[in-house]
């Protein structure tokens, strides 16, 4: 039992190590095109995202992990 | 009454926001170079803040970009809590931060500095964060830290002088999920230590714990434990639909040790018209209960040893409708400038309280108030 436990788990770790090697992107840089779109942020103004969340958190009891982060193709 | 509470709560959002600054960038790109000059209104339940916000982001096209943020809301404080505690008031807290990224290959590192003040409250925040973009840049992994001191004074006793020591620290995940679908997964551990309540706020206790008839006093001040830790996390998605438009789609659920947990839910739709127009229309639910510390009515003075009558800390549930109008002003540049936009957004917030009620009136009435809020914003860039 042990010793298909560890089998088990190098056949996994290999796997995952060969796995770390062929990493492809799943999106093609030809295809970030509606990712690199502006209207594809998750914050296009920050004076307006700022102001906003100010306005719930003092008014609120929850903070933190507000809306995302980042956005667009990270293509530049 | 209500500026300390309010600065108390502003003090976390300084902390969260100036994280937030810390970990704009993402892993491999350097935020845009703009500037944004914008006025902010907000009025609902005797209360109304203006201000502007002025922020510049400039980079080196290479490695370096920095930006600042100059931020002021000036306060007319007529709020449930003044009107039945004290007298209106008016009051003003500046906030100047800055913020400095650097790039090297994917990885982004970004340190910020906020500085808020007012005439009872004064703080620091300082924010450090590290992003990582993986896997052909379709995933972005970003921790921070941020660590906040605050001194607190009251308007009424010039002896009086607490303090207050926060930490926050972050992780957030971004990940192309398909050519259309953005995830952004967010994770926020906050502590804080020290004086968290009002020095003006009291609680409402019965005259006469055997006969409610009897009324009620404000004699008695509020009592906080000094003491806070809460966890929120977050997912947020991004749908680039079949035509030129997004939907997005966000949850948030937050959890604390002064047992307060809250769900947050929001949809926002964007849809461009032409090449000059962008609207946006979004709509947020939230929902949080008690701490159990809370009470509308305590029955006693001493009815034990931490008591709170704070709205914000009582269970209620707000609903927000926003729409939001962006006109791109120079569409193909000029001059020095690549494009300007000119925008407006506008949001109505109502609130519902279970279990707070206005003392002036029925006590098994719960209180409830809408408002306005308002962003005028220019935009260029360069």
């Amino acid at each position: 039992m042990t010793v298909n436990r560890t089998i088990t788990a190098i056949a996994l770790g290999a796997l995952l190590v060969s796995g770390c090697k062929t990493v492809e992107p799943w999106v093609k840089p030809y295809e970030r095109a509606h990712l690199a779109d502006p209207i594809m942020s998750f914050s296009r103004d920050p004076v307006s995202d700022a102001h906003t969340s100010h306005v719930y958190q003092v008014r609120e009891g929850a903070r933190g992990a507000e809306g995302g982060h980042g956005g667009g193709c990270g293509c530049n | 009454m209500e500026a300390a509470v309010a600065v108390t709560s502003s003090r976390a959002a300084l902390l969260v926001l100036a994280i937030l600054a810390a970990g704009t960038a993402g892993g491999g790109v350097l935020p845009e170079d703009r500037a944004d000059a914008m006025y902010h209104s907000y009025d609902g339940g005797g209360v109304e803040v203006t201000g502007p916000s002025y922020l510049v982001r400039k980079g080196d096209d290479k490695n370096f970009s920095a930006s600042v943020n100059y931020y002021v809301d000036s306060i007319s404080s007529a709020s449930i809590d003044v009107v039945t505690q004290g007298s209106p008031y008016n009051e003003e807290r500046t906030q100047w931060s800055g913020s400095i990224d650097y790039l090297h290959a994917d990885t982004t590192i970004s340190a910020s500095y906020a500085n808020s003040d007012e005439s009872d409250y004064k703080s620091d925040t300082y924010s450090l964060s590290i992003s990582q973009s993986m896997f052909g840049d379709l995933t972005t992994l970003t921790i921070g830290y941020s660590r906040g001191r605050d001194n607190i004074y009251s308007n009424f006793d010039p002896s009086f002088r607490q303090d207050a020591d926060h930490h926050n620290y972050h992780v957030s995940l971004t990940q192309v999920l398909t050519k259309d679908l953005l995830l952004s997964i967010n994770y926020d551990a906050i502590t804080d230590d020290g004086y968290l309540q009002s020095p003006y706020r009291n609680v409402l206790v019965l005259n006469d714990p055997n006969d409610p008839s009897a009324g009620t006093n404000f004699n008695t001040p509020e009592t906080y434990p000094d003491t806070r830790t809460s966890n929120a996390v977050s997912a947020n998605f991004l749908y680039y639909l079949p035509y030129r438009a997004t939907v997005g789609a966000s949850y948030r659920y937050y959890d604390d040790d002064w047992d307060i947990s809250a769900h947050t839910a929001s949809l926002q739709y964007t849809h461009p018209f032409g090449e000059r127009w962008i609207a946006d229309l979004g709509f947020r639910y939230y929902r949080q209960n008690e701490a159990d510390f809370y009470a509308n009515v305590f029955q006693r003075p001493d009815q034990q040893n931490f008591m709170a009558r704070d709205k914000e800390l009582s269970k209620f549930t707000d609903y927000t409708l926003g729409f939001g109008l962006s006109y791109e002003v120079l569409h193909k540049g000029w001059g020095y400038l690549d494009r300007a936009t000119l925008n407006l957004r506008y949001s109505h917030i109502w609130f519902d309280y279970d279990n707070f009620s206005d003392a002036r009136r029925s006590l098994d009435n719960g209180y409830s108030f809408d408002a306005d809020i308002l962003q005028l914003f220019a935009s260029v860039w360069y």
